[in-house]
């Protein structure tokens, strides 16, 4: 569908390239990468704090996201027995190679805090690694959104404030709402979660509100769909875990369990509406074209203004 | 390294840490003024890069494939097709051009069609960008800078990641489909036959091109030709004609291969103010760290005060 604009093209063909990144794989990843970097953070503090039951959680969760994350990054390569070329340089300008030297040790250290709480084994070790992971984490959380960003893709390129907090609220519901499917004291889980539909919600809406042209990939069609959806979810799921703190006992913590589906959902949800809008504006020219003539427009203006 | 990422760049090759004394820069200067439209550029270096065949809509190999584009059943630039003609036709008002008197009876004035009909044509191939999108991202090193100052993708590092595609502003490179003896999976584009250049040819399009549409050189050299074609076409009353990709100053810091076109680049299927992605890439990082120290700020926090 092409935006009402006034604009010219070569017989309505896109002018840049769509990704060939796949569904679900890139999306999935996004998702259960910030699942698990949030996840590992409240893991480790569990684990210092004494909170049994949500290093658990959190250490399998983070070894689990970590996993399917770099098995859909394989997956998604054009040439998958060269994976490991991700590691043969280390270069700032491309997020996917910070990316792959924040997911490697992040799935290592990971693992080893699952293994050790798996088998019991080696428990000082698994304290350390859980700890490295939980430091990790964070960048978990956001390095996929500049991943994003930094392509020619409008409705990603523009909205490159926003979408790191936009994964970091997406990746803090997804991860405490994991830690709320833990039994015992999920207080923190519960408060990351909550805090992280808040950002996220506030980031969608400060987003669509800057983003200017881009707006209709991420409010109409398909994506507007998904992201309609996601919104509902993450509100329940936030609703849901608030109730739980206030029920507490065994309703309190089947709202938690509905919370934490609800937000998982949410988290999921977002970041296929997200990829989605990405696409979308990448394959119809009005997207690269009416913004590259206003902002050149707004530049005569702005030189005929100084003569 | 000042103006690594954006903003003007002398020689990206010295920036890419070639010592002094490597060759100059060079280019295409495209000036599709004078293009036939024979496709003899894609045809050249269809057979010198020995590259499959594609369809126009690239993901078959459907030799038959339509696109009902006038002329143009290729479609685009893709990871099989490194050069690719343009075929516009546009309805323009009729230029009268001067009659010679023979003598005859003047065909009555203000009938018939008061409009004519305009080819336009051009041959579209990578920009080799002074700050190249496609080979800031690879993650994996495949993308390089030559000692030429072109770009170009080395097969046997690229892992197919994908990532060089929707960074590329023009929509240039593209991930090869098909089988893997024919290359699939990796990603591929123009590489300005950096095979040739080694041994002192022009590339295959340059040589092929019977109208000197595609011109070839050291890139200084090219840029002082198209100024002065430019006005030579203001003069003889083609105020339409412009250049595009040839200013140093531009959001890419000019392309290695630039142009001269006759309407807006949009026409042509070309970015009308194409700005490379990494230009915002320390501010992207910036709000990435930010965001990052917001969650371990809220993880940790999150467990402050007593349990229940
Ligand atoms: S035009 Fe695209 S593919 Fe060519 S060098 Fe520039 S960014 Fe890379
Ligand atoms: S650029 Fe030259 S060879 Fe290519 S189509 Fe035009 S005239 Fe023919």
């Amino acid at each position: 569908m092409v935006p009402d604009a006034e604009f010219t093209s070569y017989y309505g063909r896109p002018i840049i390239k769509s990704p060939t990144w796949k569904v679900p794989d890139v999306p999935l990843y996004l998702y259960l990468g910030g699942a698990a970097g949030t996840s590992a953070s409240l893991a480790a503090l569990a684990d210092l704090t004494g909170r049994p039951a949500l290093r658990i959680v959190g250490r399998y969760t983070a070894l689990g996201g970590a996993l399917v994350s770099v098995g859909a990054l394989v997956h998604d390569l054009g040439r998958p027995t060269r994976f490991l070329n991700m590691l043969r340089v280390i270069k700032p300008t491309s997020p996917l190679s910070v990316g792959s030297w924040i997911l490697s040790p992040f799935g290592t250290l990971a693992g080893i805090a699952a293994a050790s709480e798996l088998t019991g084994l080696l428990p000082g070790i698994g304290r350390l690694a859980g700890v490295g992971a939980g430091l990790v984490g964070p960048a978990m959380t956001t390095y996929t959104a500049v991943l994003l960003a930094n392509t020619a893709v409008p409705a990603w390129h523009e909205g490159y404030q926003e979408l790191p907090f936009l994964f970091a609220g997406s990746a803090m519901a997804a991860g405490g709402g994991f830690g709320l499917l833990a039994t015992g004291d999920v207080t923190p889980a519960r408060r990351v979660a909550v805090a992280g539909a808040a950002l996220e919600l506030t980031a969608t809406a400060v987003l669509e509100r800057r983003i200017g042209f881009a707006r209709k990939a991420y409010t109409t069609g398909r994506p507007g769909m998904l992201l309609k959806v996601a919104r509902a979810a993450t509100v329940a799921g936030a609703a849901a875990a608030v109730a739980g703190g206030v029920l507490g006992g065994r309703r309190g913590r089947l709202a938690g369990i509905a919370a934490g589906v609800l937000l998982n959902a949410g988290s999921a949800a977002t970041r296929f509406g997200v990829f989605d809008a990405g696409m979308v504006s990448a394959k119809d020219p009005a997207y690269t074209v009416v913004p590259q003539r206003e902002r050149m427009a707004a530049r005569e203006a702005a030189a005929e203004r100084e003569v | 390294m000042s103006n690594s990422l954006y903003g003007p760049l002398a020689d990206p090759s010295a920036d890419a840490g070639y010592p002094d004394g490597h060759p100059p820069r060079v280019g295409f200067f495209t000036d599709t003024s004078v293009c036939i439209g024979c496709k003899a550029c894609e045809v050249a270096c269809k057979e010198w890069n020995a590259l499959p065949a594609d369809g126009a809509h690239h993901d078959q190999p459907d030799l038959l494939d339509l696109t009902g584009m006038s002329y143009d059943n290729t479609g685009a630039l893709g990871a099989s097709t490194y050069r690719h003609v343009a075929f516009i036709e546009q309805t323009v008002p009729r230029r009268e051009s001067p009659t010679v008197d023979l003598g005859m009876p003047a065909p009555p004035e203000g009938r018939g069609d008061p409009t004519e009909v305009r080819w336009l044509m051009s041959s579209d191939v990578c920009k080799h960008c002074t700050h190249a999108a496609c080979l800031d991202v690879c993650p994996t090193g495949a993308l390089i800078r030559t000692e030429h100052g072109t770009v170009l993708v080395q097969d046997d590092i690229c892992n197919g990641c994908g990532y060089c595609i929707p960074a590329c502003p023009y929509g240039v490179i593209d991930q090869r489909k098909g089988p893997k003896e024919l290359g699939g999976g990796g990603a591929f584009k123009c590489t300005m036959c950096q095979d040739r250049l080694g041994a002192g040819l022009q590339p295959a399009c340059a040589t092929a091109c019977p109208t000197e549409s595609i011109q070839f050189g050291p890139l200084d050299e090219l840029r002082e030709r198209a100024d002065a074609r430019l006005a030579t076409l203001h003069e003889h009353g083609v105020p339409e004609a412009r250049l595009y990709g040839h200013d140093p100053d531009d959001g890419v810091g000019g392309d290695g291969a630039f142009f001269l076109l006759l309407d807006e680049p949009e026409v042509y299927g070309l970015p009308p103010d194409p700005v490379v992605t990494t230009r915002d890439l320390p501010s992207m990082w910036r709000h990435a760290a930010v965001a990052a120290l917001t969650v371990a700020a809220t993880v940790a926090a999150s467990f402050v005060g007593g349990r229940r």
